[in-house]
């Protein structure tokens, strides 16, 4: 084992998976926060401004960490993949650069507007600035996904073997890789759970414990919570569903490993909800499984048929003999339980809002004391992790799925790491980020539970421009 | 013009734009070290750059993607080779961003120095070590013929590439204390004139003996010009500072970083990373450059939409283009 190539891997694992806890709420916040203050503006209603300014809080403390981790993510194809740069840089760079130019200049100037322009800009004109950082937000997924789409299903190039890299030669290709456009809707509406599951959970849970404060407010917010989480759960089940066929088709090894399915199964595969025993193989000893449902979201009919890992291995090694590479499947346990992770948690997270709806409807409020109002705030403690973690899970499925390339069919992922930075150096950054990381978490989420627990602030409408040398409406 | 020519212009012009730019804030993160004497005019200094800090870095992403996307070679072999010192400048990066936004969270004084410490040696650091593997660049590290750095970390520790830090630190500072004057009222700004005429005298040495050194190494014409020019900028700048022309103090200090971020750029070209083992080793724009094909779309893309970012950037200083005191600082 090339342990300089392991630690490489799991800072790579690690710094992304920790990237991408505060992007879908980035994401998704932004454009929660913007509807919030819309409505405001509409209405005048000062509790959705009220909401606005408690919303827009939580955003920030989660945007920061949003921003700082993701420039680690920038460096670090350079830093630990300097193979894999020089190999697909030609193509792979273009879509991140671009994202930079586009989207993270209008996201951060036009945050800095947001955040410091109440009493700068007329109030149409700084409800205009969330809504275009917002809009960043989202175009910023798309050309990232872009870019790592490529690397599940590599389309618009043409190998040089003289300089030894890929090369572009169709950029629209690129953009439009059927895998993009797949999973662009599928990130961005699991980021949506993630937002409403938040909004929600927040509101809910001020509803129970401060049952006399700001209950209209909150109504309102978990409400609007609840409904986006199941809006874009039910949107995240059909772009996965879409994405299962696309999948079967660019890379069949990956829903073979999705469902640990070994030999082909000619029609009718099943699915199995769970597995006990043992993976590697040898029969399960204990297994829940729904008929043909395998089959339909490989193939999208009941009676499909679905390959399995071993004819899959030999046949990519027939086709891929001069990669070096013996076995092609990914590590099975891990592609088999977080796929059914990031389904189980969505849908529960989906069942949660459900609940919150039945029991806010029609004007109601949780009763103080009773059974189902403690569960519910059981629930609201627990919700907004749900989709968080099923994020996660959708990723480590996605990145271990591809296994062992780092570009499907062109390069293995040993052949991407590094050659000149040895493995005392990647000790030293992945503990370093590891330690950073943790400890940042802490504090940032001691810092949402506190603005959290005070609960709305003071409307304190802003007025713009009238006194020179009255206080700033916001300064750090 | 070759393709590969116009990219390297403008990576050139993006990495002019995020020295220019963060070095204020760099400076001014620096100076809440030194300039501040109590908690409300840390928050001034702080509100100075509050707005536009975080747009400033982006020119950092841009131009590391943009190197990615133009010069993959290029982007590979100075991110890995300089492993430690980006790595660095990341943490840095890190705790300085988080300090921005969570200073203020709390009501409480240990917090906040605490937080106040991450924001004066994220400043600092970087400010540091960008100038270090500048200098360390333009000097020719040990790259061998496949392009990989075979040197450890103390290669990057010389002489040059210490003087190169220590002034990319010294103007940091003193342009930060320009933008400190250009933007506040009060006492901090008459200590914030103080101070920039006070270090600026150092700095001004150190510019010189910079430039000096690298035009003495390259002896190209340009190289004089440029860092001559860059040098008579900073003069100038220290000069209107002291006349209390704070916008011209300004224009001559980043006009000064300007110049002598162009220098360099202008005695790397055409290499882009000399090796000292082997000058055939070296990467150059050509070997270092992505396809005619990428660099086409990327100038598309670059001419269609960095006018625009400039707008909305220039916009967003317009906006928050009032001094601000410690009078303006909410309770
Ligand atoms: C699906 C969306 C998505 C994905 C897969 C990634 N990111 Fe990200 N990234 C965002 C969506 C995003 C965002 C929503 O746009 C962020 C989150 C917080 C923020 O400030 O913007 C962001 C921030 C962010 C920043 C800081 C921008 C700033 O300073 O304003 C950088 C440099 C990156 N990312 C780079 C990356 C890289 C190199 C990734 C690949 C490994 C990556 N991100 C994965
Ligand atoms: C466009 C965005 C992304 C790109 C370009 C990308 C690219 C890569 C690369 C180069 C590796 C290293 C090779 C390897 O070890 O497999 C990797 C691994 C990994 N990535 Fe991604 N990634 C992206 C997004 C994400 C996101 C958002 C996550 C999760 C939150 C993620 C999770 C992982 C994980 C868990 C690994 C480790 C896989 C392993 O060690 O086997 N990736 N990815
Ligand atoms: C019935 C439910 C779902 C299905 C059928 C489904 C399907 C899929 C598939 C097939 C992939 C892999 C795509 C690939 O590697 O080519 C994927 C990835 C992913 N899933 Fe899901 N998914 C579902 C629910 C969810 C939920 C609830 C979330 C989060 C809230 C989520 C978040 C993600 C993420 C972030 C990825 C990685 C990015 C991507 O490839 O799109 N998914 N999903």
């Amino acid at each position: 084992m090339d342990t300089a190539l392991d630690l490489a891997r799991w800072q790579f694992g690690i710094t992304t998976v920790y990237h991408f806890l505060f992007v879908p709420m980035t994401i998704s916040l932004a454009f929660l926060v913007a509807i919030m203050q819309t409505v405001w503006w509409r209405t005048q209603d000062e509790q959705w401004l009220r909401l606005t300014r408690l919303f827009g809080k939580l955003f920030l403390i989660n945007f920061a960490m949003g921003i700082v981790t993701g420039i680690v993510q920038e460096f670090q194809f350079g830093m630990n993949w300097s193979s894999y740069s020089r190999f697909v840089g030609d193509i792979f760079g273009a879509p991140l650069a671009i994202e930079g130019l586009l989207a993270f200049f209008l996201e951060s100037t036009f945050l800095g507007l947001w955040i410091f322009g109440w009493d700068r800009l007329k109030p149409g004109l700084h409800l205009m600035t969330i809504w275009i950082a917002a809009i960043g937000t989202a175009l910023s997924a798309y050309f990232i996904l872009a870019a790592n789409s490529f690397m599940q299903n590599p389309v618009g190039y043409r190998m040089n073997e003289e300089r030894g890299r890929a090369e572009l030669i169709d950029f629209m290709a690129v953009l439009t890789n059927k895998v993009a456009l797949i999973t662009v809707p599928h990130t961005l509406f699991a980021a949506f759970m993630v937002g409403g599951a938040f909004v929600a959970a927040v509101a809910v849970w001020h509803l129970i414990r401060r049952p006399d404060q700001d209950v209209q407010a909150f109504r309102g917010a978990a409400r609007l919570g609840a409904v986006t989480l199941l809006i874009a759960g039910l949107g995240v089940v059909i772009t996965g569903d879409i994405q299962g066929k696309v999948m079967t088709e660019v890379q069949p090894m990956k829903m073979a490993a999705a469902e640990g399915l070994y030999e082909d199964a000619d029609q009718c595969a099943p699915f199995s909800v769970l597995t006990v025993g043992t993976l590697d193989g040898s029969k399960p000893l204990f297994s829940v499984e729904i008929p043909c449902l395998l089959s339909q979201l490989a193939t999208g009919g009941l009676d499909g048929g679905v390959r399995g890992i071993d004819s899959l291995n030999a046949e990519y090694a027939k086709t891929y003999a001069d990669s070096g590479i013996t076995d092609f499947a990914p590590n099975i346990p891990i592609t088999y339980w977080s796929f059914r992770l990031m389904m189980g948690l969505g849908f529960a997270g989906m069942a949660a809002a459900a609940w919150i709806l039945w029991a806010l409807r029609r004007g109601r409020v949780p009763t103080p004391g009773a059974r189902t109002t403690r569960w519910l705030l059981w629930t609201s403690l627990v919700l907004p992790l749900l989709p968080l973690f099923a994020n996660s899970f959708g990723w480590i499925f996605t990145e271990m799925g591809r296994q062992p390339w780092v570009v499907f069919g062109l390069m293995p992922t040993e052949a991407g790491v590094s050659p000149s930075v040895s493995a005392a150096q990647v000790w030293t950054s992945m503990i370093g980020f590891t330690l950073l990381y943790g400890a940042l978490a802490v504090v940032e989420v001691k810092l949402l539970l506190t603005y959290i627990r005070k609960g709305l602030p003071d409307a304190n409408p802003p007025r713009p421009d009238d006194d020179q040398d009255a206080p700033l409406a916001f300064a750090y | 013009m070759e393709l590969t020519t116009v990219w390297f212009i403008l990576i050139a012009f993006l990495f002019v734009g995020y020295f220019v730019l963060e070095g204020f804030d760099f400076g001014v993160g620096m100076l809440v070290g030194l300039l501040a004497r109590d908690e409300r005019e840390r928050r001034v200094l702080i509100n100075t750059i509050g707005p536009v800090w975080d747009g400033n870095e982006v020119w950092l992403i841009v131009g590391g993607g943009a190197l990615f996307a133009a010069f993959p070679e290029w982007y590979a072999t100075l991110f890995s080779g300089f492993y430690l010192p980006l790595l660095l400048i990341l943490v840095a990066l890190i705790i300085r961003g988080v300090a921005f936004e969570y200073r203020g969270l709390r009501d409480d004084q240990a917090w906040r120095d605490r937080w106040d410490w991450a924001i004066i040696v994220g400043s600092f650091l970087p400010a540091l070590l960008w100038g270090v593997a500048f200098a360390n660049i333009i000097r020719g590290v040990p790259i061998n013929e496949s392009h990989e750095y075979v040197g450890g970390f103390f290669n990057l520790l010389n002489p040059y590439a210490l003087l190169g830090g220590l002034l990319t630190t010294t103007v940091f500072l003193v342009h930060g204390a320009i933008f400190v004057g250009l933007k506040t009222v009060g006492d901090i700004r008459e200590r914030a004139h103080a101070f920039a005429q006070r270090l600026g005298g150092l700095a001004a040495v150190l510019a010189v003996a910079f430039i000096g050194w690298t035009a003495a190494r390259d002896g190209e014409l340009a190289v004089w010009l440029i860092g001559g020019l860059g040098a008579v900028a900073f003069l100038g700048g220290l000069a209107a500072s002291r006349a209390g022309r704070d916008g011209w103090a300004f224009v001559g200090t980043a006009g000064a970083i300007a110049s002598v971020v162009a220098m360099l750029f202008v005695a790397l070209f055409p290499e882009v990373m000399p090796s000292s083992l082997d000058p055939a080793f070296a990467l150059t724009t050509e070997n270092a450059s992505s396809t005619p094909y990428t660099l086409k779309i990327m100038t598309w893309v670059a001419v269609a939409f960095t006018p625009i970012v400039l707008l909305y950037q220039s916009w967003s200083y317009w906006v928050f283009r009032k001094r601000i005191g410690v009078h303006h600082i909410p309770a």
